[in-house]
């Protein structure tokens, strides 16, 4: 019978099936951060439990940690203390760390893949939901309560139930100017953000195969947002291409082996999904979110959108609270909405191609007066790359503040936050009230996007720009 | 962990939709190396609006939260979970609820039950009409009862078992780990 992607990648790692209960699923790659796994470990040494698999789990510091130059002194003492014990747990367990000293540290969604550990058909997972992130490279990847941690820890195993499929299919192309995080937020649009719920999003069709290995990491990363815990695309030779060098991926001999069972990784041809939609990639302009949610978005052309349009009472309620929250009103030209801060980073848009992508509309321009720009690259090996580049210059020279890798004010647990009231454009994924800062107003939006927003200090047509 | 049988107990009506992680435990919360204590963290910001629903007096002791679609939606912090539990809520109800903070319920004792979205607003109705409103929430029958009527409700027949013996899934799991160790073997 032909089977998905999804389906292939489980059979391969079904430790135990029995009727009445879960399949037990054997994980490939654990992925550990400070915030979501002291309780784990904590709990496995209260039992004494030991962890299985120590080298199939690796660490890093991100959500924590400041953005000021390196070496650190870290100020905010319950932070300080999450990153000691998670390198405690790790010296005590073998765990592979990498933290602020490290020229490799960075944020864990940016960093699987850029070191080669994230391949294609593995089984991944972290306590953390934009682990979705890694199906970029056809791995079946997924975020993961602090239980589930422990259970990971302990067994290098999950009970899980076989997910439902939806294939998006993305027919067409993108138009100029129009990029990945465009085609997410507006996909996140129209599905809701429970529109995926229970499912696997596997992306499929000519629009998805021209994007780059970066670009379908934005599009993965953002599956949680539409309800999906993962979200995936068959390995091709943009893929293939991607890993060759790569430290931890095969090398020589090995890696064409291993390169030939990728490319052997697809949906066959009559598979069934439990839901299909297709998408004319055509349609999608450069996006931005008006709302407290991501499926509040709109074209950037568009405007903010009068709460009494929605046919349904629910809808109704929760645009009228986001407006509230946004200090926003209906029917605003989304061209007219005036930004204090701009935020380029997070595990969604910190990766070279977006800080390249970002320096081409900052370069020879200046930041808005009385706008507050920051470039936070998502791990030490984007900044130093943008560097050799010369990208640092470029934003800095603009104006914009050059920061250390991190999730930085993507969630605003370090010291980068919103003031309340502030307006930023930000790259990152949520837009959920607080999120960046308590009252704190946040639009995402692509990092071309956010850069031309920087320049002009409010929302501009990146496409009038670039022509 | 301890078994979940039959709650009853006020239910709290939160008359938002995608309530997100965000706002049940906002950041700063998640700086804590232990899972216990956070109560006070618990949807942090609203409850600086003394007209939020857990501020006034009727639900301060609230064991159920009633909710809207796609409850506990964004980050997999479990800190979600742990901060209603330690507030008192064991049993939450909406037509909806994001996987991870669904499962993530289950991993501490506590019962997520989805009912049709027009049965949800029959118990919102109701719990309008009379704040402090009581449910019985009964696990082995899968039924939310109250004067509103009697809804049944479905579950997964694993995560009910799981549920209803407060089973430690590590332990359970570790009974294989000669199954986990042949897989290992097997894919050298
Ligand atoms: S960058 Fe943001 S979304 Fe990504 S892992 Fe960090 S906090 Fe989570």
């Amino acid at each position: 019978m032909p089977r998905t992607l999804v389906e292939k990648i489980w059979e391969r790692h079904v430790v135990l099936r029995e009727p009445g209960r879960p399949d037990l699923l054997y994980i490939d790659l654990h992925l550990v951060h400070e915030v979501t796994s002291p309780q784990a470990f904590e709990a496995l040494r209260e039992n004494g439990r030991r962890v299985r698999r120590p080298d199939l789990t690796v660490a890093t510091m991100d959500h924590d940690v400041p953005t000021d130059p390196r070496p650190i002194q870290i100020l905010d003492a319950s932070a300080r203390q999450q990153l000691e014990v998670l390198a405690q747990n790790c010296r005590d367990a073998g765990i592979r760390l990498y933290d602020l000293d490290s020229p490799e540290q960075g944020i864990v969604h940016v960093i699987g893949p850029e070191l080669g550990l994230t391949q294609p058909g593995m089984t991944i997972v972290c306590g953390d939901s934009h682990t979705s992130t890694h199906g970029a490279l056809g791995a079946l990847a997924f975020g993961i309560g602090t239980s589930e941690v422990e259970h990971v820890l302990a067994t290098q195993c999950l009970w899980q139930a076989p997910p439902k499929t939806l294939e998006l299919r993305f027919d067409g192309a993108l138009g100029f100017g129009v990029t990945a995080k465009d085609l997410i937020l507006y996909t996140i649009g129209r599905i809701g953000t429970g529109g995926a719920t229970g499912h696997v999003i596997e992306y499929t069709g000519p629009a998805i195969r021209a994007l780059s290995m970066e670009q379908r990491m934005t599009v993965c990363n953002m599956s949680i947002e539409a309800g999906a815990r993962a979200g995936l695309i068959a390995p091709d030779e943009t893929t293939v291409a991607y890993l060759r060098g790569r430290r931890f991926a095969p090398s020589g001999a090995a890696f064409e082996q291993a390169a030939a069972g990728w490319l052997a990784l697809a949906s066959d041809a009559g598979a069934r999904y439990d839901r299909s939609l297709v998408i004319d990639a055509a349609e999608v302009a450069p996006q931005v979110t008006w709302g407290t949610n991501p499926g509040m978005v709109t074209e950037v052309t568009g405007r903010v959108p009068d709460p009494a349009s929605f046919a349904d009472a629910g809808a109704r309620r929760s645009a009228e609270l986001a407006l509230a929250y946004m200090g926003l009103k209906p029917g605003v030209a989304i061209e007219d909405i005036a930004l204090d801060r701009v935020f380029i980073g997070s595990c969604t848009n910190a990766r070279l191609e977006d800080l390249q992508a970002a320096a081409a509309v900052v370069r020879g321009r200046k930041v808005a007066r009385g706008v507050r720009a920051m470039v936070v690259p998502g791990s030490q090996q984007v900044k130093a790359a943008a560097e050799r580049l010369g990208l640092d210059r470029v934003f800095r020279d603009a104006g914009f503040e050059w920061r250390e890798s991190g999730c930085s004010m993507c969630l605003g647990m370090n010291p980068d936050l919103l003031q309340p009231g502030e307006r930023c454009a930000s790259t990152s994924n949520r837009n959920f009230e607080g999120r960046q800062g308590a009252g704190g107003r946040t639009h995402l939006v692509s990092p071309a996007m956010a850069a031309a927003a920087a320049i002009a200090g409010h929302f501009v047509d990146v496409r009038e720009w670039q022509a | 962990m301890k078994p979940f049988t039959t709650l009853t107990g006020v239910a709290a009506p939160l008359d938002r939709a995608n309530v997100d992680t965000d706002q049940i435990i906002p950041k700063q919360f998640l700086k804590r190396i232990v899972r216990s204590g956070l109560r006070d963290g618990l949807f942090f910001d609203w409850r600086r609006d003394p007209a939020f629903v857990l501020n006034q007096p009727a639900y301060r002791q609230a064991r159920i939260l009633l909710a809207r679609e796609t409850f506990g939606c964004g980050s997999s912090r479990e800190h979600a979970a742990w901060a209603l539990k330690d507030f008192g809520i064991l049993a939450l109800i909406a037509p909806s609820f994001a996987d991870i903070f669904y499962n993530n319920c289950f991993k501490n004792g506590m019962l997520p039950a989805a009912l049709p979205a027009a049965q949800v607003d029959r118990l919102f109705a109701a719990a309008a009409a009379q704040p402090g409103l009581e449910l019985t929430v009964d696990l082995a029958g899968q039924t939310i009862r109250g004067p509103a009527g009697e809804f049944r409700f479905e579950i997964d027949a694993y995560r009910k078992q799981c549920l209803l013996e407060g089973l430690d899934d590590i332990a359970l799991t570790l009974q294989h780990a000669a199954a986990i160790t042949a897989f290992e073997q097997a894919r050298r």
